[in-house]
């Protein structure tokens, strides 16, 4: 006999309600990093001059722009289900861990939003 | 009603590291490092766009022999973790799983890595 309703069943998520997520999550970020990445190192390996202004320059084409939102926040993910993996091992005590665990979902949320506005000021130019 | 002397599962200590056992915690290492890498990114970045701490002093830091060694750490984590969470991939669809291709694999991985953040680091 089995306690678990139909519905539970056919959802198959479990007790946790997310299932697979955070593991198949960690894949696909994983997957577009493996573009994102080396794009990042090649594209900015190109650069004749590496001044404020150069650089601020590369980040603001449109293509350029686009890659590296899509790398921060890809990269920000990544790292916060990385992080969470990790805490999870490691630390045990109940109430720090709940402490860490949020302070890891704080921290690469603020750090991602935080890249996004950097690059959207340089894409946008001075109206922000 | 602990009894004293009981056998122990063998600890970590007392194994002879294989190279799977060290890549696999250095998956985990290069990891963080990164994460910390990505912090210092954003910083860059917000230096560029808004000068709130000085580009000048930013890179005056990076170029100092504390910043170029902590780049080039970063550098050969990033291709190290690249490199072996392809081996990660893999292995998810169940291949290489047999000791000798987790050995070779691991071997390759690292060569790869080192190859490769040494390859960039002289060219850029």
């Amino acid at each position: 006999m089995t306690l678990r309703s139909p519905l539970s069943r056919v959802l198959g998520s479990g007790s946790a309600k997310e299932g697979t997520d955070h593991w198949w999550m960690q894949r696909v970020t994983a997957v577009a990093l493996l573009i994102l990445g080396p794009w990042f190192l090649f594209s900015f390996a190109g650069l004749d001059n590496y001044s404020q202004a150069d650089i601020a320059a590369w980040v603001a084409a449109p293509a350029n722009a686009v890659m590296l939102l899509l790398a921060s926040i890809t990269l920000a993910w990544h790292s916060m289900l990385g992080i969470q993996i990790i805490i999870e091992d490691y630390i045990h005590g109940p109430g720090l861990k709940v402490v860490s665990l949020i302070l890891n979902k704080f921290a690469h949320v603020f750090l991602s939003v935080a890249a996004v506005l950097a690059i959207l000021k340089m894409a946008l130019g001075g109206s922000l | 009603m602990i009894k004293e002397g009981r056998p122990l599962s063998p600890h970590l200590t007392i194994y002879r590291w294989p190279i799977t056992m060290m890549l696999s915690i250095l998956h985990r290492i290069s990891g963080v490092a990164l994460a910390v890498g990505f912090v210092v990114f954003v910083v860059w970045l917000e230096a560029i766009a808004f000068d709130a701490l000085s580009y000048a002093s930013f890179s005056a830091v990076m170029q100092s022999s504390v910043g170029q060694l902590a780049l080039f750490g970063w550098l050969f984590c990033f291709f190290f973790h690249l490199a072996n969470g392809i081996r990660h991939l893999i292995w998810d669809s169940g291949r290489l799983f047999e000791k000798r291709q987790a050995d070779l694999s691991a071997w390759f991985v690292l060569i790869t890595a080192v190859v490769l953040s040494g390859g960039y680091w002289v060219m850029v």
